[in-house]
């Protein structure tokens, strides 16, 4: 392998020991001596628990422990935290009940945990929880997000009346309405964001053991923050002192957000570990992913959108029903929040936005983060508002957008964020011109003569990535800041270690970090490794979600580079005798300016550590160097999807035909592996707007608990995507990279639907559109077409 | 799932033996429905006798008028078998369609006929073809073995060793997949044999696979995509779910009849 270029896409190197098997995962440790873990859970979606007898369970063979909530309390073991205050309109601080990682007193959700039982084998402990008898008083649930809130449904939570977390709001009131009293026309839909399992291919796993002899814990868990669980796990559940906890994340297959979270279940693998003796592990089934893995999404919204008789946009009002399920979730409270409202002005320029948001409980699994987390839900608002106007005020979609669109920057929206650049039109343009916009009309009588609706819709997007500069996410709320951290350790031979907070679970970490340290140092791809994932190498990082680990893991290491560079140069000005300003750095070379003297890198590293060439009183031996990189600001990543349809009346299925995508991410380190982040974000997209739909019935048993019943996409539900980028270098960083991991999940659901409800010629289909959906919602189609 | 007893027989003679001796005992055939059960611990049979070497279950091959099909047949080998191809192409189509590579390779006629899922696809099949099933003790004509929801007229310690087909003019059928599973949401089967028209449903009936009769009746008027025009079967007796309400699954009994009609004349 040769040295990397930033911008060369270089096929991921971590790759080979995924798909040989060799990959390491949290079920592939064992530790000996090591006890398995099952967890009873609810059956009921609410109920009072009366007594548990857990007798005969104890003594059943194998077993080492069974333990519940009580245990807990006896130990003094806090509850699961959210680390994200929001306060309501009234001023007041959300209202939230208690979320103990075993249940006291009540379960508010199917799968909530009952007890754990700890055996020889893991078939022994399901044997023995068998045996656990829980007197329940079913009491009844509240499910529905738009109607837990009512006089009469059922309480989730004592601490919450009504169910009512949090009643939140953003932007200007009185504007907003003075907007719409003065508007042409006015727009109004009713939304619902469907539910959605995460499904990561690895399921949730966690090993907890304890060293009696050094009285230190370790805990292996599959999470996407191992320094944030390690924060949470000790300052605020109490397992242990940070310095006496040390939290792996070693290999993780997936995570999409659902593995961001401080869990049940790994609190008390890693608590029960010194209360019984032993290691103590525990693999998640796949049901158990679906019932307790946090969901994600679940609004229920009514948006409306003021225009003037010229189409251009005066104001836009939301209020936003979100369903928090029964407990807060680690981030719950920021998600339909902070990172939802804000992006309501989309790529456009408007003068007023007003969003309220009623944050509920409900008796379902807790609802998070899940990929886009908010803005995903915004998109939809916003981009369903634009398609269904344009229809309504009879402009072509895309000449509507046009005349909104934001067109200087940085442009402050009425709802904090300020854009820092963009070209929301190019992407435009290029997209109409990839998608062969103009042949629209004749695709679509192509079709009819076969029967068949065509569809073509849009989506213009925008997000905020690069999650995000600390103090400004501490003045809205949130526990914890969100810089990032990196430490260069140079080897006296010249190969180099990135340690970073960043954590890679699918992303490709591996490849372009190591590709950009490549570039820059000048040294082959295969002499630098990236290390993250444990607490006792790296020593505090923030972790990967909201596309923020090339906006701010990378501008860390890009920081630490610098420093590593400036020690270097100071090593080689004293072993070429010259001074340190006439010190250049240039592909892997330091040399004198204007001569031919010259050391490579790697000779640079060895002076460094023999500490021959120079005083040592002077100048301290040694290359290793480490950042904290705080963004300035949000990053905004951009871009246009445009999908099309074609779906059969007569029995609902709808193929997606053609997708194009135009995304701005700004600079690219490695292309390829940002189209195959397009490509799984389009894929998961397509996911929730055609397929996939976590369904609760009445009395709180989920109904898609299984992939029997929740419907996952598939490689054949796809087309071959035409992906194109242009790029607007984003100033707010030193590598101008915007981020690309949630972008095709955000942008897909709106583009899909606006391109169904084109075909079906009326707006009346919710996700996801499957084929029963389609089915029902064409029959008026079918009327329609054969009224005219 | 809980512990049990394996045994592996090599003929008929002994699985059935063994199925006599052994108190609950349950056949393994390709597992793919058994194993789940087991393993989501909704099923504890204390022996499982597996079916997997015995010789006198595989085969598939053409005796007089009909074809006949080793209960231990994968739904693999039934796609691909050139014998089935030939005399009734319709069929490997629809063992194609069962499942996933994984289910296919594993997953046998016999297991899928002695489970009689209602939204299995060889069900219908068997009834519109008239075919037989054949156990270590007797023939079982398709009309009177399938009874209901995974109910069937096999008796305790029957095993299946053969199903025979006889061979029809046209067959064909039309798949309409539950999005998720990917079982039958609605799978029609049309055979016709002389002047013997038979239309069967499965993935929809309230009580299993059943015969659409006024479909029949229209297609012995004249064996054609057109005789179906404008025929709907309504939502009278057919299940629903989230994924087909009676309406919809109802609706897409006429349109899949149709479809098995035009592949049943090779359109
Ligand atoms: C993911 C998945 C998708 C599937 N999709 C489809 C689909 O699309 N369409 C479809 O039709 N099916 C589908 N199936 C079911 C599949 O076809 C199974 O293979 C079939 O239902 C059972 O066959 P088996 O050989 O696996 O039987 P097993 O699971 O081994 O046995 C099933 C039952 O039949 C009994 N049995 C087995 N063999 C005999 C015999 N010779 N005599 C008497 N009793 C016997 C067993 O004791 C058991 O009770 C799917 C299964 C899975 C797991």
């Amino acid at each position: 392998m040769s040295v990397a270029q930033i911008g060369q896409s270089v096929r991921r190197t971590e790759d080979q020991r995924f798909v040989t098997g060799k990959g390491r995962y949290v079920d592939d440790i064992g530790r000996p001596g090591q006890a398995h873990a099952f967890f009873l859970r609810s059956p009921h979606a609410h109920a009072r628990i009366r007594r548990i007898d857990l007798h005969e369970a104890q003594h059943a063979p194998g077993v080492v422990a069974v333990l519940t909530g009580d245990d807990l309390a006896a130990d003094k073991i806090g509850g699961l935290i959210c680390g994200w205050m929001i306060h309501s309109k009234d001023g007041s601080p959300m209202k939230a009940g208690p979320h103990p990682a075993l249940a006291q007193g009540k379960v508010r959700y199917v799968g909530d945990h009952v007890a754990v039982v700890i055996a020889e084998t893991l078939a022994e402990a399901k044997d023995a929880a068998e045996k656990i008898v829980v007197d329940y008083e079913v009491l009844p649930a509240a499910v529905d997000p738009a109607k837990t809130q009512a006089k009469g449904a059922a309480q989730v939570h004592d601490e919450a009346p009504n169910n009512t977390v949090f009643n939140w709001h953003l932007g200007d009131k009185a504007a907003t309405d003075a907007a719409f009293a003065k508007a042409s026309h006015v727009t109004t839909i009713d939304l619902v964001n469907n539910r959605l399992v995460a499904n990561a291919m690895e399921p949730r796993a966690a090993v907890g053991d304890y060293d009696s002899g050094t009285d230190n814990f370790t805990l292996y868990t599959t999470s996407q923050n191992p320094h944030v669980a390690r924060l949470v796990l000790s300052a605020f559940i109490g397992i242990a002192p940070e310095n006496k906890l040390r939290v792996i994340a070693p290999d993780v297959g997936g995570g999409f957000g659902s593995k961001i979270f401080i869990y049940a279940e790994e609190t008390v693998c890693v608590w029960a570990a010194k209360k019984v003796g032993r290691p103590v592990k525990w693999v998640a089934e796949r049901t158990e992913e679906f019932l307790a893995s946090a969901h994600g999404r679940d609004h229920v919204t009514k948006a409306e959108l003021a225009t003037d008789a010229a189409g251009k946009i005066l104001g836009l009002r939301v209020h936003t029903k979100a369903n928090l399920g029964a407990y807060l979730s680690t981030f719950s409270s920021s998600v339909p929040t902070y990172l939802y409202a804000p992006l309501l002005s989309g790529q456009y320029d408007i003068p007023a936005i007003y969003a309220e948001v009623d944050g509920v409980y409900t008796n379902t699994a807790p609802v998070d983060a899940y990929r886009g987390a908010g803005r995903p839900e915004a998109t939809f608002v916003v981009e369903r508002l634009m398609e269904v106007t344009a229809r309504q005020i009879g402009m072509d979609p895309a000449a509507f957008r046009q005349r909104n669109f934001v067109r200087s920057f940085p442009h402050q929206t009425p709802v904090i964020m300020c854009y820092d650049i963009g070209d929301y039109n190019a992407s435009l343009k290029k997209a109409l011109e990839l998608a062969d916009y103009k042949g629209l009309g004749r695709r679509k009588r192509e079709s009819a003569r076969k029967g068949l609706l065509r569809g073509l819709g849009f989506s213009a997007y925008i997000e905020a990535c690069g999650i995000a500069p600390s103090a400004a996410v501490g003045s809205l709320g949130a526990g914890v800041g969100l810089w990032e951290s990196a430490e260069v350790r140079v080897n006296p031979v010249g190969t180099v270690e990135i340690l970073t907070g960043s954590h890679a679970h699918g992303q490709g970490h591996e490849t372009t970090f190591a590709q950009l340290v490549s570039a820059r140092l000048g040294i082959p791809m295969e002499q630098v490794s990236i290390i993250h994932g444990d607490t006792d190498k790296v020593q505090m990082g923030m972790g990967t979600y909201g596309s923020r680990s090339g906006a701010v893991g990378m501008s860390a290491i890009v920081k630490a580079l610098d420093k590593v560079e400036a020690k270097a140069k100071k090593v080689a000005a004293y072993c070429l005798e010259a001074s340190e300003s006439d010190i250049e750095f240039k592909d892997g070379r330091f040399t004198v300016k204007g001569t031919d003297k010259g050391l490579s890198f790697g000779e640079v590293a060895l002076q460094a550590y023999v500490a021959h060439k120079f005083d040592g009183q002077e100048l301290e031996p040694g290359l290793k160097e480490g950042a904290f990189y705080d963004p300035k600001n949000f990053t905004f990543p951009s871009g246009v999807h445009i999908a099309e349809v074609e779906i059969d009346p007569e029995t609902g299925v709808t193929r997606v035909d053609r997708w194009t995508a135009v995304d701005d991410f700004g600079v690219l380190i490695n292309p390829l592996i940002v189209e195959g982040q397009v490509h799984g974000g389009i894929a998961q997209g397509i996911g929730q707007a055609m397929m996939e739909g976590a369904v609760y019935d009445q009395s709180g048993q989920l109904v898609t608990a299984s992939y029997m019943d929740y419907r996952m996409p598939r490689a054949e539900d796809f087309p071959l995507y035409q992906i194109a980028t242009t790029s607007t270098p984003c100033p707010s960083n030193p590598l101008g990279i915007k981020g690309c991991g949630e972008a095709g999940a955000i942008a897909s659901p709106p583009a899909l639907i606006n391109a169904i409800t084109d075909a079906l010629g009326h707006e009346d289909i919710a996700m996801p559109a499957t084929p029963q959906a389609v089915w029902k919602a064409a029959q008026k189609t079918v009327h329609k077409l054969a009224a005219e | 799932m809980y512990a049990f007893d394996y045994h592996r027989p090599a003929t008929v003679r002994q699985a059935a033996g063994l199925l006599a001796k052994k108190e609950d005992a349950k056949l393994l055939a390709g597992g793919q429905t058994l194993l789940p059960t087991m393993k989501q611990r909704l099923a504890a049979p204390p022996h499982l006798i597996d079916l997997s070497r015995v010789d006198d279950l595989k085969g598939i091959a053409v005796k007089g008028r009909s074809l006949v099909i080793g209960a231990m047949s994968t739904h693999y080998e039934v796609t691909t078998s050139a014998i089935v191809g030939e005399a009734i192409p319709g069929l490997a189509a629809l063992a194609g369609l069962i499942g996933d590579p994984a289910v296919r390779h594993k997953g046998t006629i016999g297991g899928s006929v002695a489970n009689n899922d209602p939204s299995a696809d060889y069900p219908a099949a068997l009834l519109a073809m008239g075919a037989t099933v054949i156990t270590n003790k007797r023939k079982i004509p398709a009309d009177e073995y399938f009874q209901g929801l995974f109910t069937t007229a096999l008796e305790d310690g029957e095993i299946i060793t053969k199903v025979s087909f006889p061979i029809p003019g046209k067959f064909g059928y039309a798949k309409f997949r539950h999005p998720a599973s990917r079982y039958a949401l609605v799978g029609v089967a049309v055979a016709k044999r002389g002047s013997d028209i038979r239309v069967t449903v499965t993935g929809a009936g309230a009580d299993g696979v059943f015969r659409w009769a006024a479909a029949e009746a229209a297609l012995k008027a004249r064996f054609a995509v057109k005789s179906l025009d404008g025929l709907e079967h309504g939502p009278e007796g057919i299940n629903g779910d989230i994924h087909g309400s009676p309406e919809y699954r109802g609706h897409l009994i006429g349109v899949m009849a149709k479809r098995a009609v035009a592949s049943a004349l090779g359109k």
